[in-house]
């Protein structure tokens, strides 16, 4: 019989860290950060492993916040019903999240979408993708110790938010893209109040640049911090602004056109070690900064193409698709947002599996910490702007 | 690369280890992979010239019902920007999948993800935990015939 052989017998310390892959050596400690740190951005616990000051390495610990969507869906009495459930996913974009599943949907009904409810889908998604960016940015300067940007970014927000909920009187959820159309048509003044925000927002993000991008102390804590090389970000399958942060000019709404996204003129910003390594945290936060510049201008296009019509007009009585399976991905604020939907032949999904885009950049997240200090995790984990509503889902 | 092309290329490669697929009539052409050949293939296909699948979009477990696991690998390649869908079938009494981690670093969460939801076994992964439940739960929760259990650590579980 063997004789096992604990690790205190031979002398060692035991192992305490699940995920590590070794023993801790003798100058190492463990540190938990989080579930309840302020710059997780919510429910995520961190245990690095330190040598000093020194992070070797970090391990993630998600889940906090599963609620079990998939399992959710699969119990749903109809494909509609669905809907509601996504916005929960990335809740600080939720009309992204909706639009990925609709166009997943209408792709496998076969469902020809008219031109009003496009535009109009178009304009929410990218009202959203600044929604997120502002949050994103906001929360950044936050961990970083910048509070003023936090309240800029937070009051042009409620411009959007404003705009939003006078057209489906929701703020945060909306449950607005319908398989084949909209809950409500927008309000006679929607093209009004949208152009006046492009002329409202525009300057505001100069304002911003000024104040946090090329602020010195912030490209100090940002700038050769958390380097992650174009070839590894693709081996992780990083998406949005993180892949984009590292040179690499990928969106979805170029390169994978869906909806109508084809015919609009925008440019994809990339980073390209401005003001240190290309890939690092200052990139990253740049690349949001940059696109919201492009959303507007999308937006400033999409308003123009608004036409009359019925928004609710190819919304099916009846969804129940024939047996198969599609896997649609989308361009959200944070990346690439999967939808692999399986139906059977009834009138609810056998499986929707969804590939969210924090989950897989989060995963990244250990090598681009290593060798950096501890303050430097914080502003690395800020850069890739999770969401634990969609990480965990 | 057309669907065809990747299952003439594949089935020459392989042989017996590509069992079927499907490439006309679905949305999405499916090739399907022997489980325990599955690494082999997946590192021909990210380093062969022809096919450079770089990218492992998402990889997902299903439950197929009959005692049957799917596990569906959705691939593309960033510079010749074509796809194709891999799958591997098992059985629930010996769900065990290669695993493609090595290939892509995607895969190491998705599988993690695979195995804590529906029990799929990935030989060779170097760390696979539960990721979303607890380390302590029993089950595996996104299979069909999954019964919530009573109590988990002295809660109630069901609502």
């Amino acid at each position: 019989m063997d004789v096992i052989v604990t690790d205190v017998e031979k002398g060692r310390r035991p192992s305490t860290v699940p995920g590590l892959g070794r023993q801790l050596r003798s100058e190492e400690m463990v540190i938990s950060m989080g579930p309840q740190h302020p710059s997780t951005h919510g429910v995520l616990r961190l245990e690095l492993v330190v040598d000093g000051e020194i992070v070797v390495d970090v391990i993630p610990h998600i889940g906090y916040l599963h609620r079990c969507f998939e399992k959710h869906c699969e119990h749903m009495s109809n494909y509609q019903q669905v809907v509601p459930y996504t916005d929960r996913m990335d809740y600080v974009a939720a009309m992204s999240s909706e639009f990925g599943y609709v166009v997943a949907m209408e792709k496998m009904l076969k469902i020809q979408v008219p031109e009003r409810v496009e535009v109009i889908r178009v304009i929410m998604a990218e009202f959203s993708r600044i929604v997120s960016h502002q949050i994103a940015i906001g929360t950044y300067g936050l961990d970083i110790g910048a509070f003023t940007p936090f309240l800029f970014c937070m009051r042009d927000r409620e411009h959007i938010l404003d705009i939003i909920e006078e057209t489906c009187g929701a703020r945060l959820l909306y449950n607005y893209n319908w398989i084949g159309g909209l809950s409500h048509d927008v309000k006679p003044d929607f093209q009004d109040k949208v152009r006046e925000f492009c002329r409202y927002f525009k300057p505001n993000i100069v304002e911003l640049n000024n104040l946090l991008s090329f602020n010195k102390i912030f490209v100090e804590r940002t700038a050769n911090v958390g380097v992650l090389p174009a070839e590894v970000a693709i081996n992780y399958g990083a998406s949005g602004p993180v892949l984009r942060g590292s040179g690499v000019a990928w969106d979805l709404r170029k390169n994978d056109p869906y909806s109508i996204y084809n015919r609009f003129e925008f440019d994809i910003p990339v980073g390209s070690g401005e003001r240190g390594a290309t890939g690092d945290c200052w990139d990253r936060y740049m690349v949001r900064a940059r696109e919201m510049e492009q959303s507007v201008r999308i937006i400033e296009q999409a308003v123009e193409m608004l036409v009359p019509g019925d928004v609710q007009s190819a919304i099916p009585k009846r969804i129940r698709p024939e047996a198969g399976e599609i896997y649609v991905r989308t361009e959200t604020p944070k990346g690439e947002l999967g939808y692999y939907i399986v139906a059977d032949g009834t009138a609810s999904p056998a499986r929707v599996k969804v590939r969210p885009p924090c989950f897989v950049n989060l995963s990244a997240l250990p090598s681009m910490c290593r060798g950096s200090m501890i303050a430097d995790v914080v502003a690395i984990l800020g850069s890739i702007d999770i969401v634990l509503g969609e990480v965990d889902r | 690369m057309i669907p065809q092309e990747f299952n003439d290329l594949l089935t020459s490669t392989f042989g017996e280890a590509i069992l079927e697929s499907k490439l006309d009539g679905v949305f999405d052409p499916f090739i399907v992979v022997a489980p325990d050949r599955m690494p082999e293939v997946a590192r021909f296909l990210r380093d062969n010239e022809k096919t450079l699948c770089d990218a492992l979009m998402c990889l997902s477990g299903v439950d197929l019902t009959k005692g049957k696991l799917g596990v569906v690998y959705h691939l593309h390649s960033t510079k010749f920007n074509h796809k194709i869908v891999l799958k591997a079938f098992v059985t629930v009494e010996h769900p065990h999948v290669g695993s493609v981690e090595a290939v892509w670093k995607t895969a190491n969460w998705h599988e993690r993800e695979a195995f804590d939801m529906f029990g799929i076994v990935f030989d060779g992964h170097p760390d696979l935990r539960r990721i979303l439940m607890p380390d302590d739960w029993e089950g595996y929760p996104l299979r069909k015939d999954y019964q919530v259990p009573e109590f988990y650590n002295g809660m109630k579980v069901p609502y």
